[in-house]
């Protein structure tokens, strides 16, 4: 791209960072298929949304492709089986996520045979009407890959609804690190370019951008070689964080805005990530569910850094082994990148849909800088791409008035981490507003819980009230009944009495 | 200057006539205030602020003479609603040290005798007799009355478990730093 277009497309971008990217660790070797591992842990939640209603019982024989969770609501995703084997557990394994807290997992022991589940695909894809391809992709398991991990069928369907013009596919893969994006573009070109003219039918977009960042000169030749003749025009953008962000790209590529609060969609743009379009070829064109993904294992720590093709369900030791393993113990694992990602607690926790990457990084790599008093520096005002003042963000969320930190756009902020990247007193200020929006939600939930309590104690209190009422009434009914019957009686002693006196006195008559 | 003395006692002397009759004109029967903290108020009349119910905390409240922090399953939401309602100064970090709890049966224990579902406020306790019962945490407000009336100790308060759900990110410290 040249030094002009790169600035005036620069200036569209508010804020940003420019990390050391670090890809050349990764970027270099092909995709490797790793080797299946013995035993594969698939959880149930891999998504944004209800958790996927489990649909095998422990004993069952699978076959890959096969379903295992189906999705549990109108925002959710199903789950497949990732190879043929035999269910061997359900229940509770450690998941990929900061906490380490258990979630609900079917372990699947490989046969080895890894024989697919039988599809019926059609010959021309584009013969599907768009519903029946949006359809598809839900029934596929697809979620967004770059990490958001939204089920993309209820993208589609919504972006249908609400008439969209542009489909912007997402290339940037900004996190330092991962290259897994990258490695795809380069070597599977083709497949991405028709996925992406698959979601462009299924959504009504008429405009196809792929953004590619231009520290990716072989992905951006290779998918420019894919994409020629056909509609989809590839756009390079400047290397910078977040460009990856879909607001920050869409407003690169169309230089239009997202509303704050807003979707893409109130824009007319609809935007995927690359991997989902790969991922969204292989389902529609041969029926393959997402069951497997590309995963960049990097970082100092690992002997032999690269992307691998895993199983969903491999644990995060398989591919450190597959990768030659660790050259020293590493300081920090994480899931994900290293701005974005979560970080994890050991290496027993399985891939899942949204795992882009596994870093091994080193104490020397992540420094652990004592956090100093904020001199109001305004540097992390500047690096925020939204717009926001992450010092005052903070400032506020640690005296415990949040709903200033909220005045102040918390509810905004993405967590890209440019803030804390940029400041020179080491605040974790994207710590601090991940914390305000859990308290936020807490709170949030508290409420309605408080309000829910209410309405079950007043019923209660209304059951018991009639509970009495009906207990008096029959009390009532049951006295009124004895009284008339008494009453009868009386009548009647009192008549045979009266009977027995007019005998007696016609006797004595 | 007599203009002015005149003046000002015609327009004091008008405008207190004005409020006396607007006082008793527009009067207002009991205190609004105490029907709209009854509003915040779980309603499960647990007793547990020592008051008669909902209604007397409510009352105790609008008169000052019990503290925002009263309601133990109203938890850390009802506090800060009922500090902004009246307009007390409350230090909500001092709160957050009590854990929200729920009531649990312990099924070894439970004879199935039907006490604690008859005294749970809000229908938390599923059972019959002679049968196991069980507790509906959602409905929970760990008000402790099915603990009281249990003959063996077959109930009790515990935290709320942390799930994947409920899990969030912990307040970071800084230790001598300033945000």
């Amino acid at each position: 791209m040249n030094p002009l277009s790169r600035f005036f497309s620069g200036l569209r971008a508010r804020g940003g960072v420019h990390p050391d990217g670090r890809k050349g660790l990764s970027a270099e070797p092909p995709i490797r298929i790793l080797p299946m591992p013995e035993r594969l842990y698939v959880p149930l939640q891999q998504h944004v949304g209800a958790c996927a209603r489990l649909s095998v019982l422990v004993g069952d024989k699978l076959l890959k492709g096969q379903l295992i969770g189906a999705s549990g609501g109108n925002i959710s995703a199903p789950v497949h089986a990732p190879t043929s084997g035999r269910v061997v557990a359900i229940g509770e394994f450690p998941s990929p996520h900061p906490s380490g807290l258990p979630g609900a997992t079917v372990t699947i022991e490989p046969d080895g045979d890894d024989r697919c589940i039988e599809a019926v695909v059609p010959n021309d894809p584009f013969d599907l009407s768009p519903e029946e391809i949006a359809t598809r992709v839900g029934a596929a398991g697809i979620v967004g890959l770059g990490g958001a991990t939204f089920p993309s069928a209820v993208k589609l369907k919504l972006s249908r609804k609400s008439g969209i013009s542009t489909l912007i596919v997402n290339g940037g893969e900004c996190e330092p690190y991962l290259t897994c994006d990258d490695r795809l573009m380069r070597e599977r070109a083709s497949g991405i370019v028709e996925g992406i003219r698959l979601i462009a039918y299924a959504a009504g977009a008429r405009e196809m951008l792929v953004g590619i960042e231009d520290n990716k000169p072989e992905a951006i030749a290779a998918m420019r070689l894919a994409a020629a003749g056909s509609e989809v025009q590839i756009k390079v953008v400047p290397a910078m964080y977040p460009m990856g962000w879909d607001k920050q790209m869409i407003q690169v590529l169309t230089g239009r805005e997202v509303p704050a609060e807003g979707r893409s969609a109130e824009i007319g743009v609809l935007v995927h990530n690359v991997a989902t379009a790969w991922a969204v070829y292989q389902a529609i064109r041969f029926g393959r569910p997402l069951v497997s993904r590309v995963v960049t294992v990097s970082g100092a720590a690992v002997v032999a850094p690269g992307n691998l093709e895993v199983p969903i369900g491999a644990l995060a030791a398989d591919l450190i082994a597959a990768s030659g393993g660790l050259l020293t113990q590493p300081q920090r694992l994480v899931l994900g990148g290293p701005m974005m990602g979560t970080q994890l607690p050991h290496l027993n926790v399985p891939m899942v849909k949204g795992s882009s990457g596994l870093l091994a990084l080193t104490g020397k790599e992540i420094g652990l800088p004592q956090p100093a008093p904020c001199i109001r520096c305004s540097n992390c005002v500047r690096a925020c791409p939204v717009g926001l003042l992450p010092l005052e963000m903070a400032a506020h969320i640690r005296a415990a008035d949040l709903s200033a930190a909220v005045g102040f756009g918390l509810k905004d902020c993405i967590g890209c981490g440019s803030c804390s990247y940029v400041c020179p007193a080491h605040i974790p200020l994207v710590h601090f507003f991940n914390y305000a929006r859990g308290e936020l939600a807490a709170q949030e939930k508290g409420k309605l819980r408080t309000e829910a309590t209410r309405k079950l104690a007043d019923s209660r209190e209304e059951r018991m009230q009639r509970i009495a009422r009906e207990r008096e009434e029959a009390a009532r009914q049951r006295a009124a009944r004895k009284a008339a019957a008494d009453a009868a009686k009386k009548a009647a002693a009192m008549e045979a009495a009266r009977l027995a006196a007019t005998e007696n006195q016609e006797e004595l008559v | 200057m007599f203009i002015a003395i005149f003046s000002l006692t015609l327009l004091g002397g008008a405008l207190g006539l004005f409020l006396g009759y607007a006082a008793r004109r527009l009067a207002v029967e009991g205190n609004p205030l105490v029907e709209e903290i009854q509003a915040i108020l779980p309603g499960s009349q647990c007793g547990q602020c020592g008051f008669p119910g909902c209604a007397g905390a409510a009352q105790a409240l609008a008169n000052h003479e019990a503290p925002v922090t009263l309601c133990p399953p109203g938890g850390r939401e009802v506090v800060a609603l009922l500090a902004a309602k009246l307009g007390v100064e409350v230090n909500l970090t001092e709160v957050a040290d009590t854990v929200p709890q729920v009531a649990e049966v312990l099924e070894d224990l439970c004879i199935g005798c039907t006490r604690c579902y008859k005294a749970c406020p809000t229908d938390a306790i599923l059972g019959a007799a002679k049968q196991i019962h069980a507790v509906f945490r959602e409905a929970c407000t760990a008000c402790g009355k099915c603990v009281e009336v249990c003959p063996t100790e077959a109930t009790r308060l515990i935290p709320v478990p942390v799930t994947l759900q409920s899990w969030y990110w912990s307040k970071p410290s800084l230790q001598g730093a300033t945000a």
